[in-house]
């Protein structure tokens, strides 16, 4: 039963983290129909702007460790998000009429740019995030010890989720989010702007990714370049269980994630840990191209 | 074909024909790499270029067809060459396998269905999955290739070994493409609804490519594993599969002139810039974006086919 939980609460962040990154791909698709390939490695940027901003700035001896970790993260989601905006100004703007292979192409193409960047700043090894800033004390929940670092996590994915939902439901320019992504052209005759509901979604969905990158990096200690795509097809494969275009669906779906691989590897096999994800991404596809919660279907052309 | 292009591709096969005869093991050993590249980018182009099918796991059919080459071949002593219908036939049942359910899924969802299941392939390799395939190690001790009794060791061996199938691959192909069977596929890449509403059988032909392309993916792996007489896990990673993707839409998707000409800008080049190695893939990510940009059809794009007036109505469609 220990285990069971101790697996159920690493799940949830991982869950969460999956979640976080998987709003940036159904935003997106939502508006553009596009799959963002290079989102992943926005991810990977954060998680590395995190490690540079941590070690260069010391922000958690100036401000404690709370403090130090909410403006770092606030940073951190401020820098991705403007890379988030200048990548939709370069890759996807200029290709916007253009056929579908084309903006694929280019989102791919973006995404191995991004990636070999990292690796010639940064190097082809594992990164370490220090290890002495975090507290390491176990929180005590109901006799189970929890890693403070995993309730956190938790907690503030789950805030950022809901601000997020709320945003989308309730404000105006949440509005003219949803409306684009039913009718483009209808929201435009209605006078929304839609080329900046598009550079929003660009900067909020990189926004989340990139503290979902922070989040991986306090959570595991090293990061790679590479892991974004990793994360990337996991977090997509999260948004098509919930059903793209869908954001609860998103939300729900990286937690469900989250926790069936954490059980899989568990109680099935560590190696194969990987694949689990993979198999429920090809499964919901056959199966229920809707995906949980979502309406839109993964169409024939 | 007008006279500068036969002129051309004859000047070009003449090349190729006595190139390792000037050349050193080394720089043959490249050609070797850019040929298995570009059998392994002419099979993606009949999926991707000739029917329009995102396909993004080919190194999964690759990687299929080697190491069941590698397995008969070290653990029941079959002659490798001879391996080469069988790689074809698990490589190809295995992509309509898997291919099967998922076939009918719009473009890019095709392409994340095919990289996840190239890495649930690649995820099984390493984990030894039945415990033939030699784990994260991968197979060593493959036998060396013969041929009439003559054992292919050397680069300059291997070159024509390679070279030959790829001349054999495009003299198919080419055929495959002016067939019955070709044009169906180019209508379901330009307008599968009005290739349906057609009466072109959609399913079947994409079936049909995918086992095609998979099944010749298969026989390039044989190949490979001749020639490395070792395989892991690793050479079929995703990337390889990124790499033949971008061969085929750099050149010009459904183009074989363009295919071969991109399998030697991106599997050649790197070699001329050694020193810049590490930043090949940056540069690759750019091209693929300014590609995009100006140049969307591909270096050599595909033209459609020309029929003059005259040939059609000596066919007796037009009397």
């Amino acid at each position: 039963m220990e285990e069971f939980l101790q697996q159920l609460t690493n799940g949830l962040a991982v869950g969460g983290i999956y979640a976080l990154i998987a709003l940036g791909y159904t935003m997106v698709y939502g508006v553009l129909k596009l799959i963002n390939f290079a989102h992943g490695d926005l991810f990977t940027y954060g998680a590395y702007l995190g490690l540079t901003l941590l070690t260069s700035l010391a922000l958690t001896d100036r401000l404690g460790f709370f403090m130090g970790v909410l403006v770092l993260a606030l940073m951190v989601m401020g820098l991705v998000a403007v890379l988030g905006m200048i990548l939709e100004r370069a890759a996807y703007r200029p290709l916007r009429e253009s056929p579908r292979l084309s903006a694929v192409v280019s989102a791919l193409g973006a995404s191995i740019f991004l990636q070999n960047t990292l690796m010639l700043i940064y190097g082809a090894r594992f990164q370490v995030y220090p290890d002495n800033i975090l507290p390491v004390t176990a929180f005590d929940l109901f006799g189970l010890q929890i890693p403070v670092m995993r309730v956190l996590i938790v907690l503030a994915s789950v805030v950022m989720m809901v601000t997020l939902y709320l945003f989308i439901q309730k404000t105006k320019i949440g509005t003219a989010i949803r409306a684009a992504a039913i009718d483009q052209g209808a929201a435009r005759l209605m006078g929304i702007d839609v080329n900046r509901v598009i550079l929003l979604v660009f900067l909020l969905g990189p926004a989340l990714g990139g503290a979902a990158g922070l989040m991986v990096g306090l959570y595991y200690g090293q990061i790679n370049f590479t892991m974004g795509w990793v994360y990337g097809m996991k977090a997509f494969t999260a948004a098509i269980l919930g059903g793209i275009g869908n954001i609860p669906g998103a939300m729900i779906g990286g937690l469900l994630l989250g926790v069936v691989e954490a059980m899989g590897a568990a109680y099935l096999s560590i190696a194969w840990k990987d694949a689990i994800a993979f198999c429920v991404l090809i499964l919901i596809l056959i199966v229920r191209p809707t995906g949980l919660l979502g309406e839109r279907v993964a169409d024939k052309i | 074909m007008n006279r500068f292009t036969s002129f051309a591709v004859a000047l070009f096969v003449a090349l190729m024909a006595v190139a390792p005869l000037f050349l050193n093991a080394y720089h043959v050993d490249v050609l070797n790499s850019i040929g298995l590249y570009g059998l392994l980018a002419l099979s993606l182009n009949l999926i991707l270029g000739e029917a329009g099918l995102f396909n993004m796991g080919h190194a999964a059919f690759y990687a299929m067809g080697a190491y069941t080459a590698a397995i008969l071949n070290t653990r029941y002593q079959i002659p490798i060459l001879w391996t080469l219908p069988l790689s074809a036939l698990v490589a190809g049942f295995f992509a309509l396998a898997v291919a099967r359910p998922v076939v009918h899924l719009r473009g890019d969802y095709l392409l994340i269905v095919t990289i996840g299941v190239s890495e649930i392939v690649r995820i099984a390799l390493v984990n030894d999955v039945f415990g033939i395939t030699g784990g994260a190690n991968g197979i060593f001790g493959i036998s060396r290739p013969e041929l009439f009794g003559f054992v292919i060791r050397q680069p300059q061996h291997f070159y024509y070994l390679i070279w030959g199938f790829v001349a054999f691959t495009i003299f198919l192909f080419l055929r495959l493409k002016q067939s019955r069977f070709g044009r169906a596929l180019n209508y379901l890449r330009e307008d599968e609804v009005a290739a349906e509403g057609s009466g072109v059988n959609t399913d079947y032909y994409k079936l049909a490519v995918f086992g095609l392309g998979a099944a010749w993916a298969g026989m390039a792996g044989t190949l490979f594993a001749a020639k490395m007489t070792i395989i892991s896990p690793e050479s079929f990673s995703f990337w390889e599969s990124v790499v033949l993707f971008m061969i085929v839409i750099l050149g010009g998707a459904g183009n074989v002139a363009g295919v071969l000409l991109a399998a030697f800008l991106v599997i050649g080049l790197p070699e001329l810039f050694r020193e810049f190695s590490s930043a090949r893939m940056l540069v690759f990510g750019l091209v693929m974006m300014v590609m995009m940009l100006v140049r969307p059809q591909g270096l050599l794009p595909a033209k459609s086919r020309q029929f003059s007036f005259a040939e059609l109505s000596n066919k007796g469609s037009f009397r």
